[in-house]
């Protein structure tokens, strides 16, 4: 797979001790690799199974887990972003199921998915404040006028 | 005669208050002397229509309510299908912010005279999620006025029932004639 992917992103590299097999790619080759993974007759990864953030404390970083049905592959893609403003590009247009794992993304992380189609919060309310999974959030005082805190 | 009477309607109030018409029309050859208050109770505690809602795992234990081993229908209770028919909302499982405006406005949909049994820890007080629960109204109280809290993660079916009777004691207690 890392043969693959080194074809298009030559700064990509394995995560070592990583289950699934994981690899790291440089957000602006996201794409191109993805689409590579998904096209690819070797391995064909037609599934995307499970978007992720994680707030590191600083970092952020999306992980990508892909699943390939005709050969029952599993794979990884991770990528590290700026802690302030982390963008990163959508991968909407590769597999459908990006555009609602997205969402949750951008809504537990504030991680914006650029030219994602229809980028809103998907789990909390649409007017509620701050990004609930980052290391340094703080839940709002109220609610419409409803307190938050016990 | 008279006296008879009110021995008779004293001991029948002590009772349960949806038997005591039945059995004072045994004791009266079918005719019923009652306090017109004591009547309209007796009807609406006997027919309390709960609304079919449920929010989280709570829920399935209000589902086996109505399920033939513990038979909500007993009580006369039906589930209804809209809130615009329905005299009690039981909030059966944890309520999140986003959940909370659309209770609300199904306690606004119902008609007066309508009751809230709040049904397990999580519409109580938060429940697991009173301390790093940012999502869920710590009480459905907090929304809505509550008349039966049954505690309880989930509570048992005899659980809900026991609410249920409270909420028919509550409701026997009340005139509706003298606001």
């Amino acid at each position: 797979m890392i043969e693959i992917i080194s074809k298009i992103d030559a700064s990509a590299s394995v995560v070592p001790n990583s289950t699934p097999f994981t690899i790291l790619v440089s957000p602006d080759k996201l794409i191109d690799c993805s689409l590579e993974l998904h096209t690819n007759k070797d391995c064909y990864f037609d599934q995307l199974s499970c978007v992720t953030g994680l707030d590191t404390g600083t970092n952020m970083e999306v992980i990508y887990h892909l699943y390939s049905i005709p050969f029952n592959l599993s794979l990884a893609l991770k990528v590290i972003l700026p802690r302030d403003n982390p963008r990163v590009p959508s991968l909407s247009s590769v597999w459908k199921s990006a555009n609602w794992l997205e969402r949750e993304t951008f809504d537990m992380y504030g991680i914006i998915f650029e030219q994602h189609p229809d980028l809103r919060r998907i789990l909390m309310p649409a007017d509620w404040e701050g990004y609930p999974l980052r290391k340094d959030y703080k839940e709002q005082d109220k609610y419409r006028d409803v307190q938050v805190k016990y | 005669m008279s006296d008879i009477n009110n021995k008779d309607q004293a001991e029948a109030q002590k009772e349960d208050p949806s038997s005591f018409a039945y059995k004072e029309s045994f004791g009266n050859s079918g005719v019923i002397v009652t306090k017109a208050d004591n009547l309209l109770n007796w009807s609406r505690l006997s027919s309390l229509f709960p609304m079919t809602f449920g929010i989280a795992c709570c829920a399935i234990e209000f589902m086996s309510t109505g399920t033939a081993p513990y038979d909500m229908d007993r009580l006369g209770m039906v589930p209804r299908a809209t809130p615009r028919q329905s005299d009690v909302m039981i909030v059966a499982g944890t309520v999140t912010f986003k959940m909370a405006d659309r209770i609300r406005r199904l306690y606004e949909q119902m008609a007066e005279p309508r009751y809230v049994i709040s049904m397990g820890s999580c519409s109580n007080c938060g429940g697991p999620y009173w301390q790093h629960g940012y999502h869920v109204v710590k009480g459905v109280d907090r929304i809505i006025p509550v008349d039966i809290y049954v505690p309880g993660c989930p509570p048992r079916p005899e659980a809900l029932i026991g609410g249920i009777l409270k909420l028919h004691e509550k409701i026997a207690a009340e005139s509706l004639l003298r606001a």
